[in-house]
């Protein structure tokens, strides 16, 4: 029996029926908590009045594990968190190893890893798209997104042999070259992708049902996100101008050229167009970074043994669903002395409590789809 | 054997319907082909809904069980038979069990006053729609039962949702009933009727069917019972009552088994029998399109020949799709299946092309045509909407559709007083 004292419920009756206040059990088996997250409500009649997350059913230990793991050996380990944006969680890890032994990944790998980051973030977003429509009711989007997905999976699935948990870099670059048709099947994606966008967008931006649903659900504020450190299409929504490809460019992002859209209300309708610029802007930078593509070698010269000198990093990058942060600290070893991962849905997820707070049962849903969270890395 | 053939051949020959016949023999086989009836049509809108929900979402559906997943349905009711039946420790009992009945009794009920066309009913009622929809608005007493009975949190949210939700969208369902009611009194007498059969021959003798009827006051009366009865069945935009996403499964999520099936029969059979209002309020019933513009004894020998060409075309959709099966031994059997299905639908098209049994069948051909476009409706919804948010269903139905009733009922009396040869 979970203790609920801290949720300052009233005396509880004999009959819940006679109560006040319904508290719910959503989760961690519910269709809409996307995955395993539990979420005790507290309700009046439909109102919510205030609500808390359980967590770490899917906890296991990733942090831990990396820290009686080779630099090399945990790489795999990190697209298990976030299991839909693996491409985003590999590039942070690499990048951040990368700064700590002090070298640096080739134009040629830079390029690649870009390409293929873009195409996950996409990927993630239409995932995103998919379920959340899903959690509102529209059942069609979802079937159309994943169709698509699978075309960006496919080149995945190409490039390194697995379409979800990718391994796609190795510390210090790639580990393949590009294969035959990469560059052709890229564009050809894109061609594919960009009249896509205007379909899912054909079937919700203007569709009233789902304005009714979105608009005005649970907004956020500037000053609360910042404060709760919400970041990703949530606190871009909430118009935050903040982008860590811009604010701290990474990889070689300074080389592209891409807008960051922006909301004003910080509603779920705001967070939903956001992220549908996201994929155009994805589209973009792609068509740029796929032209360009600078021969030369992939990987750069790393030590076999990585021995980092002492010391520590921070390194955080944009996924999909925020930052996306490492902290690693070196013993001299081979091994990490810690490593502790700033996973964005985590964070973001602390904000549920605030945007759900007077809004309807049906609203939680909305809000969790639109939080995108997942809870491989909300749990790791 | 002779007196048998002349039993059936006076029933056949006669104008009236078995209730008002008084036969209570022709009565029971009336109640028994429409409940036969009803259950392969929902067997049939099973299969059909998956098929082409799956088609709309870039998806094959059922391909496993039988030819183009035909037999699916068989072998799910096979599997909800098969279930085991669970009672949750602390639901009440005899409420429960009772609940899934009412439901079930609901919805089967109205069946008897529907007319498939000008004798086709079990009865003709006087009050025939009045009947049907206060019987069929029983069902959300057993829905209300079953959220209670099963002392869960969900299905009770469902049940209160499904409960507000019906008794507000009754209303405005009402309003728009009203005014088609009021038109069937445009005749020389001057008096309306209540009776389902009387509703479609009023319109029958005004040349016109209630939709098009002042222009446009039909078309909105018609636009708000079309709304109003997709919520009244609980059915994508408004499935709030067992919203999956939201409530798992709403007031049944503690059913399962055989129990759950007749929840699920249900549904099915509200649905036609909303429709069924529908189209006998406002598309006629079972009159034929075009009877102005294409009048006449030829255009009626033309129109006759709809049932058999019907079944016709189907058995022809199966030959193709046959042609198309892979040239496996895997789908030998599959296509034989598939083959045989098609011999068999176009040996009832032939049959319908007979001319004493085409003369009989096309009213109710006719009507179930219009029925099942309301089905398709219903899966398209399904298959486009997001679901609509409690609170914004309810101020659609008390803050726009009973104004518009309102307002649809008041001006239809008022034209129906100072034009009534319009």
């Amino acid at each position: 029996m979970t203790d609920l004292s801290h949720l300052d419920l009233e005396t509880p009756d004999k009959t819940f029926l006679d109560a006040n206040e319904l508290v719910i059990n959503m989760g961690p088996q519910h269709p809409a908590t996307h995955g395993v997250l539990r979420v005790i409500l507290r309700l009046d009649g439909e109102k919510v009045l205030g609500l808390e997350c359980v967590i770490g059913y899917l906890h296991r230990g990733v942090e831990k594990i990396g820290e009686n793991r080779t630099y090399t050996m945990f790489n795999p380990y990190v697209d298990r968190m976030d299991y839909v944006a693996a491409v985003s969680n590999g590039l942070g890890y690499c990048e951040a190893v990368e700064k700590l032994l002090n070298v640096e990944a080739p134009p040629r790998a830079q390029y690649v890893r870009v390409i293929l980051t873009e195409l996950n973030r996409i990927a993630s977003h239409q995932l995103w798209l998919g379920t959340h429509a899903l959690d509102i009711g529209a059942i069609t989007p979802l079937f159309y997104t994943f169709r698509d997905r699978e075309e960006i999976l496919k080149i995945f699935e190409k490039y390194c042999g697995a379409r979800l948990t990718t391994h796609a870099f190795r510390i210090g670059g790639l580990q393949y070259e590009t294969y035959n048709g990469f560059e052709q099947e890229v564009k050809n994606f894109l061609a594919f992708f960009k009249p896509k966008i205007d379909e899912y967008e054909e079937l919700l931006t203007t569709n009233r049902i789902w304005v009714e649903r979105t608009k005005g659900v649970g907004v956020i504020s500037k000053e609360d996100c910042i404060a709760l450190g919400v970041t990703g299409p949530v606190l871009r929504a909430s118009g935050v101008k903040w982008d860590l490809r811009k604010a701290q460019p990474y990889a070689n992002y300074k080389n592209f050229d891409f807008d960051i859209p922006t909301g004003q209300n910080g509603d779920t309708y705001d967070r939903y167009l956001v992220r549908m610029v996201e994929m155009r802007q994805s589209v973009r930078i792609i068509e740029q970074a796929i032209g360009g593509i600078p021969e030369g070698p992939i990987i750069a010269k790393v030590p076999k043994v990585m021995k980092p000198p002492v010391g520590e990093i921070y390194h955080s990058i944009e996924a999909p669903k925020g930052e996306l942060g490492y902290f690693i600290v070196s013993d001299g070893s081979t091994q990490p002395y810690r490593v502790r991962v700033r996973p964005p849905s985590f964070v973001n997820l602390q904000a549920l409590d605030v945007m759900c707070r007077g809004q309807l049962v049906a609203d939680v849903i909305a809000v969790i789809g639109t939080l995108d969270i997942v809870l491989g890395e909300v749990d790791r | 054997m002779n007196a048998i053939l002349q039993y059936i051949e006076s029933y056949l020959s006669s104008d009236k319907t078995p209730g008002a016949a008084g036969n209570l023999f022709w009565m029971l086989v009336y109640i028994l082909l429409v409940f036969v009836g009803l259950s392969v049509s929902v067997i049939a809108m099973n299969w059909l809904e998956r098929k082409i929900l799956a088609h709309m979402q870039v998806r094959l559906g059922p391909m496993r069980v039988g030819p183009h997943g035909l037999l699916q349905p068989f072998a799910d009711a096979l599997k909800l038979l098969l279930k085991e039946d669970i009672m949750p420790a602390e639901a009440d009992a005899v409420i429960f069990w009772c609940a899934p009945f009412m439901v079930v009794l609901a919805a089967f009920i109205v069946f008897i006053v529907v007319p498939f066309g000008p004798t086709h009913a079990v009865t003709d009622m006087n009050i025939g729609i009045l009947f049907m929809l206060g019987v069929s608005s029983l069902s959300v007493l057993g829905i209300v039962m079953a959220g209670w009975a099963s002392n869960s949190h969900y299905p009770l949210i469902g049940a209160l949702r499904s409960g507000a939700q019906m008794v507000s969208y009754e209303v405005a369902m009402g309003l728009a009933v009203v005014s088609a009611i009021l038109m069937t009194s445009l005749n020389p007498s001057g008096t309306g009727t209540l009776s389902m059969i009387g509703i479609v021959q009023a319109q029958q003798a005004q040349h016109t069917w209630f939709v098009f009827k002042f222009f446009p006051l039909g078309l909105i009366a018609f636009f708000i019972f079309a709304v109003a009865m997709v919520a009244e069945t609980n059915r994508a935009p408004f499935d709030l009552a067992e919203a999956e996403s939201e409530l798992t499964a709403g007031f049944h999520t503690e059913y399962s088994g055989f129990r759950w099936s007749l929840f699920f029969l249900a549904e099915y059979s509200a649905m036609i029998a909303v429709s069924s209002i529908a189209v006998t309020l406002w598309l006629g019933g079972w009159l034929r399109p075009f009877p102005n513009m294409l009048s006449g004894a030829t255009w009626d020998q033309i129109f006759s020949l709809a049932p058999g060409a019907a079944f016709l075309f189907l058995a022809a959709m199966c030959f193709f799709n046959v042609l198309r099966m892979p040239k496996l031994p895997y789908f030998r059997i599959q296509t034989i299946g598939l083959a045989g299905f098609g011999v068999v639908l176009g040996l009832i098209g032939l049959v319908l092309l007979l001319p004493p049994v085409r003369v009989r069948i096309q009213d109710i051909f006719w009507f179930s045509a219009k029925v099942a476009a309301f089905m398709y409706l219903y899966i398209w919804y399904r298959g486009t909407f997001p679901r609509y948010r409690f609170d914004q269903l309810m101020r659609m139905g008390w803050k726009v559709l009973l104004p518009m009733g309102l307002g649809v009922v008041l001006l239809t009396a008022g034209v129906a007083l100072a034009l009534p040869n319009l």
